[in-house]
């Protein structure tokens, strides 16, 4: 009795140890990894002048707002606006505010310099939508205050820059007003402000900035009309184009006198090179023009009298200008020159007079210069030095000086459009672990340290080498496949048509590549990249090859544009072939079919409809016909609310001979209601997604089989009225429907309606369940439901009997075809929180428990465990339910702190979460990117097939000496006493 | 870990004198503004682990995300251009949780303040949003105990060893002869493979 009881306590010992997922404050970094980004830079302000630390403040298209070291490009601080928040404007005002114009002009904020803190928000309405203009008075003294001038919404607004209050502000009547430029001149207390009316007239207005009085307004019609941006040339000089685009118009207003002058372009440049374009720019008495690929220079000399001063056909790009001294201004020009770029700097009065010509080499994988910004410094004898601050075509921002790059940032991995994975290469036998593994005695006093450190016996220089020894553990970051599968190349698209390759173990960029191929002016202007495929990933096969990925891009941004493919290799980031196509690209259809060199078959799809077969091999064409008649697609038109099924019908009719072409037929379409339904979310399972088990075993020995069907569409539709924000419609005028339908036969196998409730929905399908997160307009709270759909046909199955006579249909061709006896289980709970993406986590073998992956709108990510989702929950589980784990029922999901996977840290403008198992099943690797990565390893069941990292082997070690030494003592007891016995 | 929010008698009065402005004034054009304010009481934030977010960090969020607010030195935010209708205000801060809550904005009466926290239902009097809790987003280690040692399963394996081999002898010798023939058989009975067969000195005596 007393073993049994003494063995009962034991087990209660263990199951003690309560299995929640959390992390110690020392782990963090160990297995995770987080990067922040700013995006790619739209304007910089230098802050330099004051002593102490020199910054610039950036805005960006990602709408952020940063301050960054100028000695290191790290960011002392940032900020992410909303993403209708875009910025319009940045500068500095008094010297330690930076003032931030967005919204469409909207919304004026002051940030504090040092700290990022925000002092003062202002709202600017105006009667019209109009461009907005942000000009700071810095001579303009008014009480130690810069007054910041906003034009914004067709009214200009006077803004005292210590507290955000309206000074003064003028509406500016005329309705078809196009104002271009807010103009102060040096020196004075005017503000012009100047622009277009009515397509032909050229409208000037003196304003006193001190007070808003309209001192003058003068206005003259020219009947070219005018074409696009202007250029300011000096104070009180504009240069703009004719309507016409080849006519340069040369618009003085000294002293309030409007006077044009004309000069046809073909003057100029000698012959008529075709529509041109002016670059915005602000050095005093130059502007550039753009015809064609040309960058011409042109100054303006006095009473409208131009000259060209140079024509280049190199890439170009001009920063704005920079006052250096007195009167005089300076500007920097890059030019490309095959792996190099030229800076030169100028002064805006001499085009031959360089202040500096630098060379500086650069990585091809960068691309063009896009933008630049120009900063001086003293040196220590007293001359000017330059600094250059430059974005180039993949987003990234560097800094150059002497001829140097001292910093770059890789700002294009704020702007992840495609992620998928790849495996590293195999360990070579050559390269043997006993090298890299430290050697015994190293081991051992690492591990004595551990213990030391688990038993709160080290010292705080021991706790410190414990620490640096686990964080930069080289083995987590080393370039080869290991045993659990961690170590992987993630490989990411960013917008900027780049690809990057970036390990797991520490995040660092293995390879980048800029898509070349894509980039050919000639053949593809806009190239949007698209999406990432695994395109060969050898295992069993040719495992010679080095995996690739596939790209889809589309030339342009409209749906028919062409196509275009490339074959990257993703242990080189070499591009092995690029394929410009004929058609579009209107959807790509991985197919569960590979050749044999493990390529993947692709069906693309174009606008038309007609399916494209990759690769075009006669293999893949034969695996293909085989196959012909079980591959079925769908297609989803959100603004016709159609959702249609696809299948394949025969070669192409077309006059062009291509056996890899196929025409397709409709199989079936559902219409949803345009007046009372439109289609706000659609979503399926992830392909590749592994299910370990179709039978679910229940609480009372009972089976129930999920239905596990690859063809499932989750598709949400909400009221019209109710697709737009919270707070817009009544809870009696909006609805949300939900809908299971398969995608083969179109049958709608499961339809709920959610009244009083609303978008956005964010969804998540997985196995036999699906997950939806949604408002409802009645509580005024976010809803999480969850559907889960089981196979009846099947219920019969579990009788012994009928097993063992065969009588089963377990061996039955599984078909969609067969009219499926489904029933659907769904239950709904309260979620605190706005959703910004969910995703769930995947496993090698899918044996482990799920969890959910809630990217919230705070920009962190939650794990929630699948069971608190489970419709089975009951108020007061039975003793048989709880047993198996069910949770009771509450209304409320909980947000337990220590579960969030990003601990203390921020995603900052969080898009989207990528699972990817590891081989290690309990182990799966969490993915998360906005402007912010974030990357960890994640076991939503506790790692229970390895030990723990913090798992002490000195403690081992020491139990089983202590066990052999106490084994040894008791075997001499029991002799000994064995032997008095024996003598008794 | 759930501390409820203390207000010390000062600040109270701070805040009754502060909270005098309208929460909701009807602004030029054609929307409303929703000026509020986040407090982060003094106290809460302090201990050891769960890292005091800045208040520059903190976000102010309305209608997931339709627009997004920073708080001005003195915790103060406002949105402008709001329709009527009832919206919900989410605070996003590194440390904190904070309930959602709804707002409701009246065409009719402008002025008017509706507030309450989605999480409680408790209605608001003032837009004066305070987190419901303190997140810890870190398991603490426990410091070193004895116990810890021996909970570990090397501590659970020395202590069965310890027991079995000196505790089970005495408890074998102190059984009656007879008693323990009887358990024994009735062990065999069962089937149970017996541990004390397997004890030294447990089958002879």
């Amino acid at each position: 009795m007393a073993i049994r009881s003494f063995l009962f306590l034991l087990l209660l010992f263990f199951s003690s140890l309560n299995p929640i997922l959390s992390l110690y404050e020392d782990q963090v970094g160990l297995m995770d990894w987080h990067q922040q980004f700013i995006g790619k830079v739209k304007q910089a302000v230098f802050h330099t002048q004051k002593t102490g630390r020199k910054r610039v403040v950036v805005s960006t298209e990602e709408n952020v707002i940063a301050s960054l070291d100028l000695r290191h490009g790290e960011i002392f601080w940032r900020h992410v606006l909303a993403t209708n928040d875009v910025i319009d404007g940045i500068d500095i005002a008094i010297g330690k505010y930076v003032i931030t114009l967005s919204s469409g002009g909207s919304i004026l904020r002051a940030w504090n310099l040092p700290d990022g803190q925000m002092v003062w928000e202002s709202s600017l309405q105006g009667p019209k939508h109009s461009k907005s203009l942000l000009l700071v008075l810095t001579n303009l003294k008014v009480d130690k205050d810069n007054v910041v001038i906003v034009f914004t919404n067709g009214r200009l607004h006077a803004v005292s820059s210590i507290d955000g209050e309206v000074l003064w502000k003028k509406d500016f009547e005329a309705e078809s007003l196009d104002v271009q430029q807010v103009i102060q001149p040096p020196g004075s207390d005017l503000v012009y402000v100047v622009g277009f009316a009515a397509s032909s007239q050229f409208e000037m207005y003196q304003i006193n900035a001190r007070n808003g009085e309209l001192l003058k307004h003068e206005s003259a019609a020219f009947s070219g009309g005018f074409l696009g941006e202007v250029s300011l040339v000096s104070s009180e000089t504009l240069v703009a184009l004719d309507s016409t685009g080849s006519i340069l118009l040369t618009i003085s207003f000294h002293n309030g006198k409007i006077s044009f002058q004309q000069t046809p372009i073909s003057n100029l440049v000698g012959d008529s090179l075709g529509p041109a374009a002016i670059t915005p720019s602000s050095v005093t008495g130059i502007f550039s023009l753009k015809v064609n690929a040309i960058t011409i220079f042109i100054r303006v000399i006095g009473e409208g009298k131009l000259e060209v001063l140079e024509k280049t056909n190199l890439k170009t790009a001009v920063s704005d200008a920079l006052s250096i001294s007195e009167g005089k201004q300076a500007f920097a020009l890059i030019q490309h020159a095959g792996s190099e770029i030229h800076l030169t700097v100028k002064p805006a009065d001499d085009w031959d007079g360089n202040l500096l010509k630098e060379s500086i080499k650069m990585d091809r994988q960068r691309g063009l210069v896009h933008k630049v910004f120009i900063n001086n410094y003293i040196r220590t004898d007293r001359s000017y030095g330059f600094r250059v601050l430059i974005v180039m075509e993949d987003h990234s921002l560097l800094l150059l000086q002497q001829g140097e790059i001292v910093w770059s940032r890789e700002d294009g991995l704020a702007s992840i459009i495609d992620v998928t994975t790849s495996e590293l290469p195999v360990e070579k036998d050559g390269v043997s672990v006993a090298k890299v593994e430290h050697n015994l005695f190293e081991w051992l006093k690492g591990h004595m340290l551990k213990l030391k450190g688990t038993l709160m016996l080290a010292s705080p220089e021991d706790m410190a080498a414990i620490q640096s020894m686990r964080l930069k553990s080289s083995e987590k970051s080393k370039m080869t496949r290991d045993h659990n599968g961690f170590r992987k190349l993630l490989i990411v698209l960013t917008r900027a048509g780049k690809l990057f390759a970036l390990h797991t173990g520490d995040g660092r960029i293995v390879w980048s590549h800029l898509l070349q191929s894509l980039h050919k002016p000639q053949a593809c202007q806009h190239l949007i990249g698209l999406n990432l495929y695994q395109w060969q990933v050898p295992h069993h096969h040719a495992m010679d090859e080095n995996p690739s990925v596939l790209v889809v891009g589309r030339c342009g941004p409209s749906l028919d544009a062409p196509g275009v493919l490339s074959f990257v290799d993703t242990y080189t980031g070499k591009e092995l072939s690029s394929l410009s196509l004929a058609h579009s690209v209107a959807q790509v259809i991985p197919l569960p079919y590979t050749d044999s060199t493990e390529q993947r078959l692709h069906l693309l799809i174009d606008a038309d409809q007609h399916a494209h077969l990759y690769p075009k091999t006669p293999e893949a064409i034969g695996i293909f016909q085989r196959e012909f008649s079980n591959i079925y697609w769908y297609s989803v038109e959100d603004d016709n609310g159609i959702i249609k099924g696809h299948a394949l019908k025969s070669k192409c009719t077309s006059e062009v001979a291509d056996e890899f072409c196929f025409d397709s037929r409709e199989l079936w379409s559902v219409v949803f209601p345009s007046e009372s339904e439109k289609i706000i979310a659609t979503v399926t399972r992830k392909l590749n997604e592994v299910v370990h088990t179709q039978a679910k075993v229940i609480a009372d020995q009972d089976v129930m089989y999920k239905y596990l069907s690859r063809n499932l569409l989750f598709v949400a539709t909400a009221a019209p009225k109710a697709s737009g924000e919270i707070g817009s419609v009544t809870p009696e005028e909006s609805w949300l429907v939900a809908y299971l339908i398969d995608t083969v036969t179109g049958r709608i196998l499961h339809r709920v309606t959610h009244h009083g409730s609303q978008g956005p929905v964010h969804a998540v399908f997985s196995e036999n369940w699906v997950v939806y997160h949604y408002f409802n307009l009645r509580v005024h709270r976010y809803e999480m439901s969850v559907i889960e759909i089981y196979d009846q046909s099947r219920a019969d199955d579990k009788d012994v009997w009928k097993l063992v006579l065969g009588k089963h249909n377990l061996t039955s061709p599984i078909s969609s075809y067969s009219r499926p006896e489904v029933i659907t289980k769904s239950q709904s709970y309260f979620f605190t929180h706005s959703l910004k993406s969910i995703a769930v986590t995947s496993t090698a073998k899918g044996i482990t428990s799920k969890q959910l992956l809630i990217g919230t709108i705070g920009d962190q990510v939650l794990a929630l465990d699948k069971r608190f989702l489970d419709p089975r929950r009951s108020v007061n589980p039975t003793q048989a339910e709880k047993e198996e784990g069910i949770i009771p029922l509450t209304d409320l999901l909980p947000i337990i702190p220590q579960s969030y996977v990003t601990h203390a840290l921020r995603v900052e403008g969080l898009q989207g979460i990528v699972t990817v198992p590891a081989k290690l099943e309990s182990t799966t690797l969490v993915f998360a990117h906005g402007v912010d990565l974030f990357f960890t390893q994640l076991a939503p069941s506790r790692t229970y097939d390895s030990l723990t990292e913090d798992f002490s082997y000195a403690l081992l070690l020491i139990t089983i000496v202590a066990l052999v030494a106490a084994i040894f003592v008791t075997w001499i007891l029991s002799e000994r006493k064995e032997l008095q016995e024996k003598w008794r | 870990m759930a501390s409820i929010p203390r207000f010390e008698p000062v600040t109270l009065l701070l805040f009754v004198l502060l909270s005098t402005a309208l929460t909701i004034s009807s602004g030029s054009g054609d929307g409303f503004t929703i000026n509020g304010r986040v407090r982060i009481p003094q106290g809460l934030g302090t201990k050891g682990f769960a890292l005091p977010g800045k208040i520059s960090n903190v976000k102010v969020i309305l209608n997931g995300g339709q627009n997004v607010t920073f708080l001005r030195p003195d915790g103060y935010f406002s949105f402008h251009n709001v329709p009527a209708g009832t919206h919900l205000i989410e605070v996003a801060a590194i440390g904190y949780f904070f309930s959602p809550v709804r707002v409701d904005v009246s065409a009719r009466n402008p002025g008017k303040v509706q507030a309450a926290l989605t999480e409680n239902r408790r209605g608001l009097s003032e837009l004066v949003l305070e987190p419901l809790r303190e997140e810890q987003y870190y398991e603490i280690r426990e410091p070193f105990s004895i116990m810890s040692v021996v909970k570990s399963p090397m501590g659970l394996m020395v202590g069965f060893m310890l027991v079995v081999v000196f505790l089970m002898p005495k408890l074998v010798e102190n059984m009656d002869p007879e008693e323990m023939r009887r358990a024994q058989e009735e062990m065999r009975n069962q089937g149970v493979p017996s541990l004390a067969s397997l004890l030294p000195g447990g089958g002879r005596s």
